[in-house]
C-alpha cells in the first residue's frame, strides 16, 4: 500500500497500485483485479481526487513511442508518455503540441481524461480536437479502438471522462508544425477588471492569451492584471540552451504564504512591468511551463497542501459575474498566489468536457479553516451564473453542484453501464460527486 | 557524441545487456537522440520489441535485439560473439541488469542467496569476462556496469545484494587494470538510491533519484573516462564515511 494524492495533496489516501508494462499485462491485471474502486494514473498533476482509488493502474510503464509520420506529425504512443517526453523528441524536428496545459509533466492518457484545454482553447478547442483515436481497456478485459467512427459514444464519454470508461493504454494524434522553440510574447497591463476583459476580447485573435490577476487588488484596481499574449516565433532555434531547475525538496513550514506575503510578491510582480506594455521573446519553458522550473512548487504550501479551483461562467455573465466573484475573494482576503484568466471557446462534444465559451479563472488556496464555506458559496455563485467547475482541479465540490452543471451526466452514465465501467472503474472523486 | 578529427559527430555503437530495466532504457533513449546503433539484449521480448521501435523514433541509427537470460552462463559467448558479429566494433557495453531479491529470505535459505548472487554477481562476471577479452583485442572503447552503493560495505538490510555488487566493483577493478594498457575503459557506476521497478515496495524520500538521473550519470561518466562513479555524486562522500566507520563501531549501529 502506498500514500497517494493529487497536486493539492489533499486529499491523501491509501492505495494499491499497479504498474501495467505492456497490453497483455495490463488486460491480465483488468481481468485479475476483483474491485469497483479502480483508476487510471499519469503522473498525478490532476489537483484533487481525480486519480485516488483504492487500486490505483499507474501508466508510467506504457511509456514508449509507438510510431510518428514526420509528413503529417502524427504519433502513436503510449498513454504513459508526457508532454515533456514529446516535447524532448519532437520539438528538434520542428512539431509541438497543439494543445498544452500549464504544466508538461502531464501524460497522454490523463490529457485524454481531463480533456486538457490551453492558452490557445477559444481558437483552438481542447486535446482532444485533436487526438484520432486511442484503445482503450475496458473491465471486461476487451481493448476497444475508439474514434469519431468508431465506439464515438465511447469516445466522447472519454474524452473529459476522467478515467471512468477504462484506461485508455495508447493513442494517436496530430502534433503541429512549428519553425521555433521561442514564443514572441506581449504583456500588457491592465489596471482594472473592465480593462483586463477589454485587453483580452481586443486581442482575440492572439493565440495564446492569459492573464494574471491580482485577486488580492481591491476597490477600482479589482481585476488588475498582466496580460500575456503569445506567438511561435517564426525563426530562432529548435533546441534552446537547457536551464538548471530548482526544487523544493523539503516541505515548507506552515504559514510561509498568507495574505501578507502574498500581497507583497502580488505587488511586486504586478509592478515589474513599469510601462503599459512590454514585447519580449523567450523559449517555449518559460512560456508555457513557468512553474515547471521550480519541481514540486506544490510544497511551498506546506503539508496540509492546498485546493485549486478553476471555474468558468458564461461570456454573458462576462464583467458583472466576474467582478462578483473577485470581490468576494478580495474580501476573504483567503489569498490566492496565482490568479490565472483565460478565455474559453465553445464547448464540444465530449459529455464531461469542462470548458463553455466564456470566461474561465483558477485560483490556489491555502486550506485554512473556512476556506470550504467560502468555496461552497463561490459554487453557488458559479451555479448561478450558469458555468461549472474543471474536474481535473476540483477536491471538494458537491454531488449536488456538479449533477446541476454537467447537464450531459445521464448520458455519461449510461455509456458507463454500455461498456461495464460502472463495474469496475470509479475514484475518490467520482464517488464524491456521484457519477 | 564524439567527433572525428575532421570535425564530423561519429556514431556510437552501444551494446546494451538488460535492456529493459528502467535505467537501461533511461541510457538508450539519451543515445538514441545523439543518432547511436543500438543492440540490446534482454529477457521480455515483447517490451524489446516496443522498445526499439521506440528508439529508432528518437533518432537511433539502427537497433536490432537478441533475447538474453543472465543466469543461462553458457549462453553468453554465443550471443556475444552475435552481437559483436551484427555490431562490428563496439563502442560501449553497458551490463544493466539486475534483481533486488529478499534479503530475508536469502537468510532462511541459500538457495535464495545463490539465486541472488547468480544473478548479480556471476552473471556479470560472465558477461565481462568476454566482454574483456573482445576489447582488448579490439584495442579501445568503455565497458560499463551497474554496481551499487551497497556494494561499498556490508550491512545487515542488504548484504547478499551487497556481496554481490562489492564483487562486480572488484572483478571490474582488477579489469581496469588489466585493459588500461590495452585504451580500454571500463567504469563502475555506483547508484545509490534509484525509484525503479526493482524498488517499488520502498518508501521514497528527498535522497531518491529517477532513472534517467543515473543517465544522465552513466553518460557523463563514459564521456569523461571516469573509472568509478558515485551517482549522484554526493554518494560519494556519504559512503566515504560509511566506509570510515571502524568496525566496531559500525557492527553496533542500526544502519
Amino acid at each position: 500500500m502506498t500514500e497517494i494524492h493529487g497536486w493539492g495533496r489533499y486529499p491523501v489516501i491509501e492505495a494499491q497500485i499497479h504498474y501495467p508494462d505492456s497490453r497483455s499485462s495490463a488486460q491480465d491485471l483488468v481481468r485479475r483485479i476483483n474491485s469497483s474502486t479502480v483508476i487510471g494514473r499519469g503522473l498525478g498533476r490532476s489537483y484533487g481526487d481525480s486519480s485516488l482509488a483504492p487500486q490505483v493502474l499507474d501508466t508510467e510503464m506504457l511509456n514508449l513511442l509507438h510510431s510518428f509520420n514526420p509528413e503529417t506529425g502524427i504519433v502513436c504512443c503510449g498513454a504513459g508518455v508526457t508532454f515533456a517526453d514529446l516535447l524532448e523528441v519532437f520539438l528538434p524536428l520542428g512539431w509541438f503540441p497543439p494543445i498544452t496545459p500549464g504544466t508538461k509533466f502531464v501524460t497522454v492518457g490523463g490529457a485524454i481524461a481531463s480533456d486538457i484545454h490551453g492558452k490557445n482553447h477559444h481558437l483552438h478547442g481542447c486535446f482532444s480536437e485533436y487526438v484520432e483515436q486511442f484503445n482503450i481497456l475496458i473491465s471486461n478485459g476487451e481493448i476497444l479502438r475508439c474514434s469519431r467512427m468508431e465506439h464515438a459514444d465511447l469516445f466522447h464519454a472519454t474524452c473529459g471522462g476522467m478515467g471512468l470508461t477504462g484506461l485508455v493504454l495508447d493513442a494517436r494524434f496530430r502534433l503541429k508544425p512549428v519553425r521555433s522553440a521561442y514564443v514572441d510574447c506581449t504583456i500588457l497591463k491592465s489596471g482594472s477588471l473592465e480593462e483586463t476583459l477589454a485587453l483580452i476580447t481586443q486581442h482575440h485573435d492572439s493565440t495564446y492569451t492569459v492573464a494574471w490577476i491580482d485577486c488580492l487588488a481591491q476597490g477600482a484596481a479589482l481585476g488588475r492584471a498582466l496580460i500575456s499574449l503569445g506567438e511561435h516565433a517564426e525563426s530562432g532555434e529548435l533546441t534552446p540552451p537547457q536551464r538548471r531547475d530548482a526544487n523544493i525538496p523539503l516541505d515548507v513550514p506552515k504559514g510561509l504564504l498568507n495574505s501578507f506575503t502574498i500581497r507583497a510578491f502580488n505587488a511586486l510582480y504586478y509592478h515589474r512591468i513599469s510601462g503599459k506594455s512590454l514585447q519580449q521573446t523567450m523559449d517555449y519553458d518559460k512560456f508555457f511551463y513557468p512553474l515547471d522550473r521550480i519541481h514540486q512548487w506544490n510544497r511551498l504550501y506546506g503539508k496540509n497542501g492546498f485546493v485549486q479551483y478553476q471555474f468558468v461562467i458564461p461570456t454573458t455573465a462576462g464583467m458583472t459575474g466576474m467582478s462578483t466573484f473577485l470581490r468576494k475573494i478580495a474580501d476573504s482576503r483567503a489569498g490566492s498566489f496565482l490568479a490565472v484568466l483565460k478565455i474559453l471557446g465553445k464547448e464540444n462534444n465530449n459529455l464531461l468536457s469542462f470548458p463553455m465559451e466564456g470566461y474561465a479563472l483558477a485560483l490556489d488556496f491555502q486550506i485554512t479553516p473556512g476556506l470550504f464555506e467560502l468555496l461552497d458559496e463561490l459554487d453557488s455563485l458559479v451555479l448561478h451564473h450558469g458555468g461549472r467547475i474543471y474536474l481535473a482541479k476540483d477536491a471538494r465540490m458537491s454531488a449536488s453542484t456538479f449533477q446541476k452543471t454537467y447537464p450531459r451526466l445521464p448520458e455519461f452514465r449510461a455509456i458507463r453501464t454500455k461498456y461495464g465501467a460502472e463495474k469496475m472503474f470509479s475514484s475518490c472523486q467520482s464517488l464524491r460527486l456521484g457519477i | 557524441m564524439p567527433i572525428s578529427a575532421s570535425g564530423n559527430l561519429i556514431m556510437q555503437k552501444i551494446l546494451i545487456i538488460g535492456a529493459t530495466s528502467a535505467i537501461a532504457e533511461a541510457t538508450a533513449k539519451r543515445y538514441a537522440k545523439q543518432g547511436a546503433a543500438l543492440y540490446l539484449l534482454a529477457r521480455n521480448e515483447e517490451r524489446l520489441q516496443d522498445l526499439a521501435r521506440d528508439l529508432e523514433i528518437r533518432g537511433a541509427s539502427s537497433v536490432a535485439y537478441a533475447l538474453f537470460e543472465a543466469n543461462e552462463f553458457t549462453s553468453h559467448a554465443s550471443l556475444l560473439n552475435r552481437a559483436f558479429n551484427i555490431v562490428g566494433n563496439i563502442d560501449i557495453a553497458l551490463i544493466a541488469h539486475g534483481s533486488l531479491g529478499n534479503q530475508k529470505a536469502c537468510e532462511k535459505e541459500f538457495d535464495s542467496t545463490l539465486h541472488e548472487l547468480n544473478t548479480n554477481a556471476i552473471s556479470f562476471i560472465s558477461l565481462l569476462t568476454h566482454l574483456a577479452n573482445y576489447f582488448e583485442k579490439s584495442g579501445q572503447g568503455t565497458i560499463v556496469a551497474i554496481g551499487s552503493v551497497a556494494g561499498d560495505r556490508g550491512r545487515q538490510s542488504n548484504y547478499v545484494y551487497g556481496t554481490a555488487k562489492g564483487a562486480v566493483a572488484i572483478f571490474l577493478q582488477g579489469m581496469r587494470h588489466r585493459l588500461y594498457k590495452s585504451g580500454v575503459s571500463v567504469i563502475t557506476i555506483k547508484p545509490g538510491f534509484v525509484d525503479t521497478p526493482m524498488t517499488r515496495s520502498f518508501k521514497k524520500n528527498a535522497l531518491w533519484v529517477d532513472a534517467d538521473t543515473i543517465a544522465a550519470g552513466i553518460e557523463k561518466s563514459i564521456k569523461r573516462k571516469k573509472d568509478v562513479a558515485y551517482i549522484p555524486s554526493w554518494w560519494g562522500m556519504i559512503m566515504f564515511l560509511i566506509r570510515a566507520l571502524p568496525e566496531f563501531a559500525f557492527k553496533k549501529t542500526s544502519l
